[in-house]
């Protein structure tokens, strides 16, 4: 046996996985996690993990996943006692991290909202918006992604167990292309790309075949989006393209409400 | 005779594959230009039908797209996106790994012996300023030494100038002046299509020896060099003059700021630079802790983290950033290495999605400074 870093008592270090206003996307992403799935199992007591296992165990935790935004009243308090039974709390994914898809309702009338998707809105309890879960509690370390990208989910795990810094890069998805050597789909086809403004991390998946980057990291420290968006105008996007650009799975991060909101109407 | 080649032949466009030939048999593994995906790769090929012939980058900047020529040659096109740095210096690699005995043993780098046909002057420029970098100091970067000691650099001189080429005005090109192993000028007329090999090593010495050729004649040598002197009269930006001083001279500037409105922060501009020599080191361990590694990939001073010390970053405005970016570049780099930075390539022009331009920032900060001095004198 490999040693490995225990607590005091010989016990593995807990981790529990909370999912909230969300798609279970990111969660997933943890048994996705095939070649290193017995390793983590290995090093971590998966203390509290509802998508793999009924079984569960009470806090404290060691690390928590979070995945979802908050959504509702409950999601408010419920959030609360997770971060007091947590040592470290990471959150993973665009609605943990940026409020999600769902937080388009945000700067929308939500009563007319539910009226115009549910036959009886009566029935809906929930919050007007979505919000990241950082707005709620204090957050260690954030995942960004829809959904995450299991490499930096295992560096993330790896890096705690062992007590270090998870290496988890700031830098822009343009960056991740470059690297890639991936020809960017702006300059040599004209494609609108979010890459410029998005933190990178993803592992390049949408511009290394040809996609523009829809932006589903979130901003990148220091986002450009005005300038990204008058050069996105000079290459043909309309308002509206440029709008619903910004308007994604990350549409609640502030610099990109922002400019959707500058080409609103 | 041309001044930059010992010895020159003449030999016909189908020379191209006889060449390629015989660096195969001398164990060479052949690299050169070709499309991908709408814009031009440097990587194996295994005859000249791989090159972009014909092709040309219609390149603005931030715009590259690749058209169809005027004429059917096959180095009228100019760079590749990344140039000859990702073969020296790899975006990413590990240097090591170490067990639980604590004994770290460094990845042999693999190096095998490789041939680069049609490597512009610019290139070339780039790879010896990076080679100033890395080999030249107290340290060697012993990996980089590796990989650049397995080269066969064949150059091609240019003939024709994208929009965004700007090395007659830092005095790399358009003509090789040496640094290269052989030197090709592709001559194109009604019915000839000729390639003139130059030599500029033993190495290349001995390949030109094994090709067939005519001894090259004063009018295709003078052909050649007019249509490189062409190809320097044709290019549509320059580098300001005495780029150095005025930089230096403006630290502090509103410039700056207004670079940054337009800045996007995203680092093309130095992933796509051929001397831009950044990189970080970070270490991996595994889930079980019995393993660590050490790897090492470019950086970028336009990313917060590159300027991140103990307590912060120091650079967390874009212009700084900016500001670092091209007072290294055309300034501190003559203090560090007693050379520009910057080798006039434009690559940095065409790939900045925004496309923010060298030159012309540089030429706007002259503006500004020579309308600031007018004022002044007038007050």
């Amino acid at each position: 046996m490999t040693p490995r870093e225990t607590k005091p008592g010989g016990s593995r270090p807990k981790l529990a996985v909370w999912k909230f206003s969300s798609c279970d996307g990111c969660q997933l992403t943890l048994l996705d996690c095939e070649d290193e799935l017995l390793d983590i199992a290995d090093a971590v007591e998966i203390a509290y993990f509802l998508e793999a296992t009924r079984t569960t165990q009470p806090g404290p935790y060691d690390v928590s996943l979070v995945e979802g935004s908050i959504s509702t009243a409950h999601e408010v308090e419920r959030i609360q006692e997770i971060r007091r039974d947590s040592r470290i709390l990471i959150t993973i994914g665009a609605c943990a991290t940026a409020g999600g898809i769902q937080a388009l309702r945000n700067s929308m009338d939500h009563e007319s909202l539910k009226a115009s998707v549910y036959p009886s809105p009566q029935f809906i309890d929930a919050l007007d918006t979505s919000t990241p879960i950082a707005d709620h509690v204090s957050v260690d370390y954030e995942l960004r992604g829809c959904p995450i990208d299991k490499h930096q989910l295992v560096e993330a795990i790896t890096a705690l167990l062992k007590g270090r810094k998870p290496s988890i890069p700031d830098y822009s998805q343009c960056t991740e292309c470059k690297l890639a050597g991936t020809a960017c789909v702006m300059v040599t086809k004209g494609i609108p790309c979010l890459g410029p403004v998005t933190q990178g991390g993803c592992g390049n998946l949408c511009p290394r075949v040809g996609r523009g980057c829809y932006g589903c990291f979130g901003p990148k420290e220091g986002a450009n989006t005005a300038a990204l968006a008058a050069d996105l105008a000079a290459l043909g996007a309309d308002r509206r393209t440029i709008r619903d650009l910004f308007g994604g799975f990350t549409a609640g991060a502030p610099a990109f409400a922002e400019e959707r909101s500058r080409h609103d109407g | 005779m041309d001044r930059a080649a010992d010895t020159s032949v003449v030999t016909p466009a189908g020379g191209l594959d006889a060449l390629i030939e015989v660096l195969r048999a001398r164990g060479y593994q052949v690299w050169g230009a070709q499309e991908t995906d709408g814009a031009l790769t440097l990587g194996p090929i295994a005859s000249a039908s791989d090159l972009p012939r014909g092709r040309i980058e219609a390149a603005e900047a931030g715009t590259v797209r690749l058209i169809d020529g005027p004429r059917d040659a096959f180095f009228d096109h100019t760079l590749p996106m990344q140039g000859l740095k990702r073969a020296v210096y790899p975006a990413e690699e590990r240097l090591y790994e170490v067990g639980m005995d604590m004994a770290a043993e460094e990845d042999p780098v693999e190096a095998p012996p490789l041939a680069v046909l049609g490597l512009r002057p610019c290139d070339l420029a780039a790879l010896e300023t990076l080679t100033a970098v890395f080999e030249d100091g107290p340290f060697v970067d012993t990996r980089f030494r590796r990989r650049r000691e397995a080269l066969l650099l064949i150059a091609v001189n240019c003939m024709r100038p994208a929009a965004t080429c700007f090395c007659a005005s830092m005095n790399t090109g358009p003509r090789a002046e040496g640094g290269f192993d052989l030197v090709l000028d592709e001559i194109l007329e009604d019915d000839r299509h000729v390639f003139v090999v130059g030599a500029g090593s033993a190495k290349g010495r001995e390949i030109l020896d094994a090709l067939s050729g005519e001894p090259a004649g004063e009018a295709d040598l003078k052909t050649a060099r007019a249509g490189s002197r062409a190809c320097a009269e044709a290019q549509q930006r320059r580098m300001g003059e005495d780029v150095e001083a005025l930089l230096k001279r403006n630290y502090e500037h509103p410039h700056w700021a207004a670079v940054a409105e337009r800045c996007l922060s995203c680092a093309n501009c130095t992933l796509v630079c051929p001397t831009c020599f950044c990189g970080t080191v970070e270490d991996r361990s595994s889930l079980d802790g019995a393993q660590a590694e050490r790897w090492r990939r470019w950086d970028s001073c336009f990313s917060l983290d590159f300027s991140y010390l103990h307590g912060g970053a120091v650079r967390t405005e874009t212009a700084s950033r900016y500001r670092q970016w091209i007072t290294h570049k055309l300034s501190h780099w003559h203090d560090q290495f007693g050379q520009s930075g910057c080798v006039g390539c434009g690559r940095c022009i065409a790939w900045c999605p925004v496309g923010i331009d060298i030159t012309a920032e540089v030429a706007a900060l002259a503006a500004a400074e020579r309308t600031a001095g007018q004022a002044g004198k007038e007050a």
